[in-house]
């Protein structure tokens, strides 16, 4: 295994000043030699030296009390690294001895780290935190993952090689090789044999580049494309030079390939956040004509009630939000329901006083959260299993919280389709969308319709509300972001089609994406408004306009 | 909109017969909006003010008089800031105020407060390029905040590749000229420097992230220093977590994300990233634990937080009150001149002086964020740091100096020409 003193001289600047890293190598050495001398030790670092350094306020003397442990072999050390690296190691203001603590009644209960001795409780003053900077931090990682190289678990080694590749070189090509020979899983070989070309890249055979650079063709690792460019600015040879412009070309067009794909999955997560937005909206705007300038607040409100809902089971954050997604429906449902009962069904007819009326619904909404939870944003955990990314290779990878959202994006949408064309509650929707007199006629209590459909797209934008909460803050200003965004949706698809507003979200997503990155967001935003204004103009009926005598009423 | 106005009418209303009843009292100014989007930030800072008020009437007032605050809401409403100031002062005929946050909003307030000659005490961080007869600022001007952030990220971390990334509009886009022109005259090239600005309250982060990680991926180190306002940050620290970026990987330094903002957002996906400030509710000294015991027994919250600006009204506030015990009156005129050199201890263990150029000394603090929402002091500067009214890396702004002791009494007076512009803001 590579010692971290090995690292440091051979290469000396990757994670530390290179004067600041000598000065570290020189107090080790130091160090070693007075404690070999006085404690006849066999191991390469001290462990009681590193504990004993860990409350040193100096992070230079952590640095020192890392690589100490870190070499020491002894069995504790890779749990005391993970813990410190975690930011969970306390000392004790009195007598320095380095401990862990948990809640206790008054104060902390803390037990020494190493013997898992109690100690007590104490107060919160009476301890002090480990604290760890970044450098500190990528010493760890570093530290741990060199602990961990020989893991049981091969996604450790893996990961452990990633971190590796930048600093390799020739005299690493030993441990690596010897890993190699041993390696049984197909994936960590795989990385292994990028590891070994890598560290050949630095070998003085000509031959032994050629092969490396042929090994490492279309290889899609950065630090891997960062040497093959010093390697094609300063190798002596002119053929290996060649060798590694030609690697870098099928790297650069594999990493554009991945590049586009990634915009298009940037593109429809935020179409699907904008499509799950929209819905709602396209049900009380787009099937009944209601112009409810409100429906960002109920977007909020659906986030507000998984925020309570993350109070109410602390201990179940991991599926508070499946609990959520039903409860932000009926909280939102119910005061959509209200909203129409309250105001909107005296204004039928009058857009221009719905409107005005449902602005002055969001403002009080906004100020009625402001007082209830106070006008700070509100922190909703993402569930762990929510959370990372599903790495596809190492520079193309998806976000596991989109893919959900877009998921639930569609699984919305096809509900709420299968509501409006499969149930009856969908056919009088309907029937009253199209002619109120005459559904009112064959006997639909059209006011009951009236009220449930608001009901529905309420609903749904609680909904929204909940995923909405995953990707932003949940604050009174919520839905005011939002707003604007649905109606540009709904008009945008067509008002009253439900696949207007798939087609329209999922649309206005990719190309906003796709021009971010030439004209930058602001611009992209603009010119996205500028088209719909455009479009408008030419097809004021939006994408998919009705058809028939509803559309010409 | 109508019933915002209604509503503050209302709360004027009410303000106002509240005002009438004590004759023998002085009265001071809260201008902060309570309130519409801002309101998420200006609140806390209302409450320090009303805090620290009922603070110095217990230890007796001032001068022999009980101190009156007397507050408002602009309700995050630009031009609102300005009637309600002019109403401060001459309907409520406060002596100060303390108020705004965003830049723009003390640009509303700035002409009423010179027309009438009041005195306006200012909290936050901003882009310098002002020094007014009448304002004070007790927030940091750049060379504060971004340009100690920069030589840290540069000397202690070893950065060589830059992103600059803001919001739209003139605090991100002064202080990255600044930071710009500072980096260049460093020897950072062009194509060391990404700049990116993204419109208020921008929430779909992906690409911009997505284009950060490859910027950084080049084998140099680099840091993205942002000036990203308010609401914008949650989703974007958010997505770099999910991107998978680590503070070791890319750290990004926020010039506006302080305790109040971390208290919204689950932070375990942010550990290590840095912030520049000049106060951190963690830094250990008594006078803090003080301030924090104090804010927690009058908020009657122990979990609420202290930050940033707070620190700066409640320095503000000291001077403010030393002042017009040094002058004997709480007549403006006398306590703009009477100000100048007042020296008042801050929460980090020092003491703030303030300027002839309306700026105050403070210490420059780097903290890394911790789980708890907290910030771990990582570096500071040795001693104190003079706010610089005028910049000294703008071509326009470089030979500019403000100085409000007579006889120079300018807030421009360029040194090259030997003039004062005549124009004070």
């Amino acid at each position: 295994m590579a010692s971290p003193h090995a690292h440091y001289r051979t290469n000396p600047g990757c994670r530390l000043p290179t004067g600041l890293a000598k000065a570290v190598q020189a107090l080790v050495l130091l160090a070693l030699v007075l404690l070999n001398a006085n404690l006849a030790r066999a191991a390469g670092g001290d462990f009681e030296a590193g504990l004993a350094l860990l409350s040193e306020k100096s992070f230079d003397k952590k640095a020192l009390a890392i690589e100490h442990l870190a070499e020491s072999g002894h069995d504790q050390a890779l749990t005391l690294l993970q813990t410190m690296s975690a930011g969970d190691l306390y000392y004790r203001k009195s007598d320095k001895r380095i401990v862990i603590r948990q809640d206790a009644d008054k104060g902390y209960a803390i037990t020494d780290v190493v013997t898992g001795q109690a100690l007590g409780t104490v107060d919160r003053r009476d301890i002090k935190k480990v604290s760890i900077n970044n450098q500190l931090r990528a010493q760890l990682t570093q530290a741990i993952a060199e602990l961990q190289l020989g893991a049981g678990d091969p996604d450790i080694r893996k990961t452990a090689l990633e971190a590796m590749l930048s600093e390799l070189d020739t005299d690493s090509l030993p441990l690596l090789e010897k890993r190699r020979g041993i390696e049984q899983d197909a994936e960590v070989s795989a990385v292994l044999d990028v590891a070994i070309a890598v560290a050949q890249l630095e070998s003085g055979e000509r031959t032994d580049r050629l092969q490396a650079l042929k090994a490492l063709d279309g290889s899609l690792y950065p630090p891997v494309r960062n040497r093959l460019v010093a390697v094609l600015e300063s190798d002596p040879d002119a053929g290996v030079r060649k060798a590694a412009a030609k690697a870098l070309a099928t790297i650069e067009s594999r990493a554009k390939l991945f590049g586009n794909l990634e915009t298009l999955f940037f593109g429809i997560s935020l179409g699907s956040v904008l499509i799950l937005a929209a819905i709602g909206l396209a049900i009380t705007f787009g099937v009944m004509g209601v112009i409810n300038m409100a429906h960002g607040e109920l977007i909020m409100i659906g986030a507000y009630t998984t925020y309570v809902i993350q109070l109410l089971m602390p201990n179940a954050i991991e599926y508070s939000l499946l609990v959520a997604i039903p409860a932000a429906f009926v909280v939102s449902g119910l005061v959509g329901i209200a909203i129409e009962r309250g105001v909107i069904r005296f204004l039928y007819g009058r857009p221009l006083e719905t409107l005005l009326a449902t602005f002055g619904l969001s403002l009080i909404l906004q100020q009625a959260v402001r007082s209830i939870f106070s006008p700070l944003n509100r922190s909703v955990e993402t569930p762990a299993w929510m959370s990372g990314t599903w790495e596809v290779n190492a520079i193309f990878s998806l976000t596991l919280n989109r893919l959900y959202i877009i998921g639930f994006c569609l699984i919305v949408f096809f509900l709420l389709h299968l509501i409006l064309k499969r149930t009856r509650l969908g056919l009088e929707v309907r029937a009253v969308s199209q002619n109120r007199q005459m559904a009112r006629a064959m006997g639909v209590r059209t006011q009951w319709v009236d009220a449930l459909t608001f009901g529905l797209g309420s609903g749904i934008a609680g909904v929204a509300g909940v995923a909405l909460s995953q990707l932003t803050n949940v604050g009174p200003n919520l839905g005011q972001a939002y707003i604007i965004d649905s109606f540009m949706v709904v008009v945008f698809g067509g008002v009253g089609n439900l696949w207007g507003t798939l087609v329209a979200g999922l649309s206005l997503g990719v190309a906003n994406k796709v021009m971010e990155p030439w004209a930058g967001a602001v611009l992209a935003k603009i010119l996205v408004l500028v088209f719909i204004i455009l479009f408008i103009q030419k097809r004021p009926r939006g994408l998919f306009p009705q058809k028939g005598r509803a559309a010409e009423g | 909109m109508k019933m915002k106005k209604l509503a503050s009418g209302i709360a004027l209303a009410m303000m106002a017969s509240a005002g009438m009843a004590a004759d023998d009292t002085i009265k001071v100014g809260v201008l902060h909006s309570l309130s519409g989007t801002m309101a998420i930030s200006e609140t806390t800072l209302k409450d320090t003010m009303q805090m620290l008020i009922e603070e110095q009437n217990k230890q007796g007032g001032l001068l022999g008089k009980k101190l009156e605050a007397v507050v408002v809401d602009p309700a995050s409403n630009w031009p609102l800031f300005a009637e309600k100031a002019r109403e401060l002062v001459e309907k409520d005929d406060v002596d100060a105020i303390f108020g705004c946050w965003t830049s723009v909003s003390r640009k509303s307030v700035l002409p009423v407060v010179e027309e009438l000659d009041t005195v306006l005490f200012y909290p936050v961080q901003y882009e310098g390029e002002e020094s007014s007869k009448n304002v004070f600022y007790t927030g940091a001007a750049p060379n504060q905040q971004a340009i100690p952030a920069v030589d840290y990220l540069m000397n202690e971390l070893g950065v060589e590749r830059w992103v600059l990334a803001g919001t739209d509009y003139v605090y991100p886009r002064t202080t990255n000229k600044i930071l710009e022109a500072y980096l260049k005259g460093k020897g950072v090239t062009d194509a060391d420097i990404m700049i990116n600005y993204t419109p208020f309250g921008h929430s779909d982060w992906q690409s911009i992230v997505a284009d950060v990680k490859k910027f950084g991926s080049t084998g140099k180190k680099t840091a993205v220093v942002s000036t990203i306002n308010g609401d914008a940050n949650v989703p974007f620290y958010k997505e770099l977590g999910n991107q998978g970026i680590s503070a070791e990987d890319i750290p990004v330094v926020a010039f506006s994300v302080g305790e109040e903002e971390l208290s919204g957002i689950d932070t375990k996906p942010l550990v290590g990233h840095l912030a520049a400030w000049n106060y951190f509710m963690s830094v250990d000294t008594e006078a803090n634990d003080e301030f924090i015991d104090a804010w927690h027994a009058y908020i009657g919250d122990k979990e609420r937080v202290t930050n940033d600006p707070m620190e700066a009204h409640y320095i503000g506030f000291k001077m403010w009150v030393e002042a017009v015990k040094k002058a004997g009156t709480t007549e403006p005129a006398a306590v703009q001149d009477a100000i100048i050199g007042v020296s008042v201890p801050n929460l980090t263990g020092g003491y703030a002086t303030m300027a002839p150029n309306h700026h105050i000394t403070k210490p420059v603090l780097i903290g890394e964020i911790q789980d708890d929402g907290q910030f771990e002091v990582v570096w500071e500067t040795s001693g104190t740091v003079l706010g610089d009214a005028w910049s000294d890396f703008l071509p326009g702004s470089m030979d500019l100096i403000a100085d409000w002791r007579p006889p120079l009494s300018c807030g421009n007076y360029n040194v090259k020409t030997g003039k004062c512009s005549g124009q004070n803001f």
